[in-house]
């Protein structure tokens, strides 16, 4: 296959790439306006957020750690708004995915090899119940998708706090569940690095000693194995095509003997297992167990913005997902750089977003360019 | 005996309290669905008005005056959501979840520049007065703490709230202005062949939509608490656009709805403060679960405007 000139500006000006790079573009640039008129040299404000990011392994480690869940609620929304279902309730998906992984971690006992998946599984598995549930009333009742998964994230956000009133569940007292099994915890090298061995390895590798020092795990792995999984499911499996299909035109999908009822159940129901194994690897990879929810803490939300800016795609969501990291954790250094506000990432987002949501906007301003 | 009614008087009036935010802030989404635009950044938006009442309120040290810039914080990003969603065509949940990130990014940018690096305001000193305890002095007409004035001596923003649902419920079903904006909601297209303004219309109520979040917003950092802090409003923005639904996109539906939620708030914590061994997160889970059976009950009798949602181009398809 060759492209020709106009296939690219296709791609690039009218495509979905194109009108993601315009609108990150504008993002970005109304964030260096906002920081201007505040005052702040926006140059020396998004310099250190790439030192923040870049400049130590130790950084960029912690980017991944942080991109990690943010990958995959976003392709847990992007799942599902390709079968034209939005997906408001990644949220409480993954508080459900983090609760039943923090309990099948704490309560089992198992050798690492059963226990790892099974606590993933599990989790998977009661989130795509939660998420399948906002699927069958919005199939059986005509129930809006995006009202009932807002009330479910409220139901998970309290059943979860309820869960940590159980006295064999939670260390009475603290807020918190009992610490999850080492078998159940796939962090690298966790225990090695607390031992003589490890220390010293940290202190004399520079490099891998500096990463060490973040708290790696394989959950990134995890994450583009799904990230290929929901590419390969919507792309080239029988499944996709009708789920798409029903995105696309649920009245011709129907006439097309495609079940849209059940379409709407199944997308519902993997969307919400992505990011019920979102919230698994938090725990089992960073947290190792779970607190009392004050409020919620948002990685279903920033994953409708993973989406978004992904174009609803698998590989789309790795790398808006690595954007999202990096700037929520680049981001938190320019505070103490440069004095600037943090909360310029959410501006820039939000306004990437709000550009993303209006093509024609773009359209004109690049019909105008051309005169 | 009189232990018990005081306590009632408690769950009522605290019901009242929390109920207000959420009762601006679920009038403003039925203006604006109610014309065809779906504003799912009413969290933004409130969220944004918490933040403008509590700040404007600390500095002008006047209530009223916080009120005020909360409602046209409200109405900015209300204008941004119109421009995206009126002009541009825009995907409107879409533009809805960015008004989100915009509103609470830069709510807390501003306030970290204006607070010393805090994403919290400085406590307000002049809150939203209770107009009774103004009107007839503190404790002077109902005994202090009695069932009457935990009930009837509220701030001033809860009588507001009431009065807007009867001013919205008469604008939008009893007035020229709101059978226009109901017009547009079902039936842009005819409505154009009218003569009304279709985008004039949507512009407005999107705006109306963002004034009353902001004023929602404020009700709470301004009249419920005294401050603005980055945790306020935390998704109650989204409880009021459940509330707008639940109350099928009409005013007072919306109010009951609100006072659904503000209820288990209520019982929530009455019985916090009592120590009653109640599972309290069992009970704050509630209303929302109350709020899907409720619309799984009433399947087929809830309808939203048939518009709703759909881009409206003049002349265009």
């Amino acid at each position: 296959m060759k492209f020709t000139k106009s296939d690219l500006k296709e791609l690039f000006i009218r495509g979905p790439l194109g009108l993601t790079i315009f609108s990150t573009i504008l993002g970005f640039s109304i964030g260096a306006i906002v920081l201007a008129i505040a005052g702040f040299n926006p140059a020396e404000a998004y310099w250190a957020i790439i030192r923040g990011i870049f400049s130590k392994p130790k950084y960029m480690s912690y980017v991944i750690i942080y991109a990690t869940p943010l990958i995959i609620t976003g392709l847990s929304v992007a799942f599902a708004l390709r079968t034209g279902l939005f997906n408001i309730g990644a949220e409480g998906q993954f508080i459900v995915g983090a609760m039943t992984a923090a309990m099948a971690g704490y309560y089992f006992q198992l050798p690492m090899i059963i226990h790892v998946p099974l606590c993933i599984l599990l989790a998977m598995s009661a989130a795509a119940v939660w998420g399948g549930l906002a699927g069958y009333i919005k199939a059986r009742f005509g129930v809006h998708e995006v009202i009932s998964t807002i009330m479910l994230n409220w139901i998970a956000f309290y059943l979860s706090n309820w869960s940590l009133t159980i006295k064999s569940f939670g260390k009475q007292g603290t807020g918190k569940s009992y610490m999850i099994q080492e078998t159940a915890r796939i962090d690298l090298f966790g225990q090695w690095k607390i031992t003589e061995a490890g220390i010293d390895f940290i202190r004399s590798h520079k490099i891998l000693g500096d990463v060490l020092k973040s708290p790696v795990n394989i959950g990134i792995l995890v994450a583009l194995l799904l990230a290929f999984l929901v590419w390969y499911i919507l792309n080239k499996t029988t499944l996709g095509y009708e789920l798409r299909a029903v995105g696309f035109n649920p009245d011709a999908a129907e006439y097309g003997g495609i079940n849209v009822k059940k379409s709407m159940v199944t997308s519902m129901a993997i969307a919400g297992g992505l990011a019920g194994a979102a919230g698994a690897l938090q725990v089992m990879g960073v947290g190792h167990k779970i607190a009392k929810l004050a409020i919620m803490e948002g990685y279903g939300f920033d994953g409708i913005a993973v989406a978004l800016i992904g174009n609803n795609t698998g590989p789309g969501s790795v790398f808006a997902g690595l954007l999202f990291g990096g700037l929520k954790y680049g981001g938190s250094k320019i505070q103490d750089a440069v004095g600037a506000p943090t909360e310029v990432i959410n501006i820039v987002v939000g306004t990437i977003i709000l550009f993303i949501a209006m093509p024609k906007f773009i359209q004109l301003v690049l019909r105008f360019k051309k005169g | 005996m009189d232990v018990i009614i005081q306590d009632i008087g408690f769950i009522i009036g605290t019901t009242l309290m929390y109920s207000t935010p959420l009762i601006f802030t679920s009038l403003g989404g039925v203006i604006t669905e109610r014309s065809g635009v779906v504003n799912i950044g009413l969290e933004g938006m409130m969220y944004f008005g918490a933040f403008a009442g509590a700040a404007a309120a600390y500095f002008f040290q006047d209530p009223w005056l916080g009120l005020l810039c909360a409602a046209l914080g409200g109405a900015f990003w209300g204008l941004i959501h119109a421009i995206a969603c009126v002009s541009f065509a825009a995907e409107q949940i879409v533009s809805g979840i960015a008004i989100n990130f915009l509103g609470a990014g830069s709510a807390l940018f501003i306030s970290r520049i204006l607070f010393d690096g805090a994403t919290q305001t400085l406590t307000v000193v002049d809150k939203i007065p209770q107009p009774l305890n103004f009107l007839f002095g503190e404790g002077k007409l109902f005994p202090s703490s009695g069932f009457m004035d935990l009930v009837f001596n509220r701030f001033a923003t809860v009588y507001i709230a009431f009065a807007m649902v009867f001013i919205v419920w008469f604008v939008l079903y009893k007035t020229k202005t709101g059978m226009r904006v109901r017009a547009v909601g079902e039936n842009p297209e005819a409505a154009n062949t009218l003569g009304i303004s279709v985008v004039k219309i949507r512009y407005g109520a999107v705006i109306m939509s963002g004034f009353f979040a902001g004023l929602g917003g404020a009700a709470m950092s301004i009249a419920v608490v005294s401050r603005f802090s980055n945790t306020l409003i935390s998704g109650h923005g989204f409880i009021a656009l459940a509330a707008m639904i639940f109350g099928k996109w009409k005013p007072q539906g919306a109010l009951v709805a609100c006072l659904l939620f503000g209820a288990a708030k209520g019982f929530e914590i009455y019985l916090g403060a009592k120590g009653v061994p109640v599972a309290s997160d069992v009970l704050a889970m509630l209303p929302y679960v109350i709020t899907i059976v409720v619309l799984v009950g009433i399947v087929g009798k809830t309808v939203p405007p048939a518009a709703i949602g759909k881009i409206f181009e003049k002349g265009g398809h």
